[in-house]
């Protein structure tokens, strides 16, 4: 592999990343949140995934596959000159399932955002970071200032552990957003002393 | 923050409930549904055979004293050569350049190949994720 850790060739040295993921339905303030703790705009990237077909060997041609172009958008923040951080907004529905996997792996943790209009978008993204053992918290975004439940309506209606943390927040806001991202981190911190 | 204001008469509506057991069903098969790079064009029909495995947010910086043969390289092997002067993750380069990530990894893959970049694997944080690291990012994050 071609990574080096410390190279005297180089302009500046090389940061490692960390990701965490920002998971939600559609509109559900995703990219937002991003947007307000990114100190870039949010990027937005197209990745190309093929869904596995059964069956079908290699030669038998594109055709058989399923091709789905998926638009990720993201944000970066610098934590110090050898840390990056970038949080990816992932599209919450199941048929993603496929790219999840890719995205979660090394994830640090999720954040599912929970819209309470339509808070069974959120059901999937809960299933899979649950299963996966991806610490994660959920932001139930007040859209408006308003939310249709409380939290501990939303931890009961997701059947979530209590250790779960469920957190109202405002994903257009700086410091709420924040707010989040450090439940979240402190979250990762308590599952891996347990 | 106010709930429930728009039900005074406390008729409110009850959420929807999550299938706790959440079976994914038959077609649930990640292992099988992994990431399968289709590079194209300006990738020369090279496959992921002769690629370094690149992750999305593995870093990537232009060598700094490389020879350049631009006779032998992309025209957008040379612009992410030159946006990685800084480093940049391959999710950034794809952004900026606007070309799709799996096409972002050739390219760039090769230009590792040919010594002109250095690329750093991300942090994983499927071993335990160390204190330190997760100190620093919660200051990271406090600096905001």
């Amino acid at each position: 592999m071609a990574s080096t850790d410390s190279d005297p060739g180089t302009e500046a040295p090389v940061p490692s990343a960390l990701k965490i993921l920002v998971a939600g339905g559609f509109g559900a303030g995703k990219t937002t949140l991003v947007g307000a703790v990114s100190e870039i705009a949010p990027l937005s990237t197209e990745e190309v995934m093929t869904e596995a077909s059964y069956g079908v060997d290699d030669l038998s041609g594109v055709e058989s596959k399923t091709t789905t172009t998926v638009a990720l958008d993201f944000g970066r923040i610098t934590i110090n000159e050898s840390l990056v951080l970038y949080l990816f907004g992932t599209p919450g529905q199941e048929r993603f399932w496929f790219m999840w996997e890719e995205l979660s792996e090394g994830a640090l943790g999720a954040i599912v955002i929970a819209d309470t209009r339509r808070l069974e978008t959120c059901f999937a993204a809960v299933d899979f970071f649950e299963r996966r053992g991806v610490p994660f918290v959920v932001a139930v975004n007040c859209f408006e200032g308003a939310h249709l439940y409380e939290p501990d309506e939303v931890r009961e209606a997701l059947s979530l552990n209590p250790e779960i943390p469920v957190v109202l927040c405002d994903a257009r806001d700086r410091k709420s957003a924040k707010d989040v991202l450090l439940t979240l981190v402190n979250r990762v911190a308590e599952s891996v002393s347990a | 923050m106010q709930a429930h204001d728009e039900f005074p008469d406390g008729i409110r509506p009850v959420p929807p409930q999550r299938d706790v057991v959440g079976d994914y069903g038959e077609d649930f098969a990640p292992e099988e549904a992994g990431p399968l790079v289709r590079p194209y064009v300006i990738a020369q029909g090279r496959d992921h055979a002769d690629t370094v495995q690149l992750d999305m947010i593995s870093v990537v910086i232009a060598a700094k004293r490389a020879e350049v043969d631009e006779l032998a390289l992309e025209p957008e092997q040379l612009r992410i050569l030159e946006l990685c002067r800084k480093p940049q993750s391959v999710a950034e380069v794809s952004a900026h350049l606007d070309i799709p990530v799996a096409v972002v990894k050739v390219l760039i893959s090769d230009l590792l190949n040919r010594g002109l970049a250095l690329a750093r694997a991300p942090y994983k944080a499927k071993s335990p994720v160390s204190r330190d690291v997760l100190q620093a990012v919660l200051d990271g994050i406090h600096r905001l």
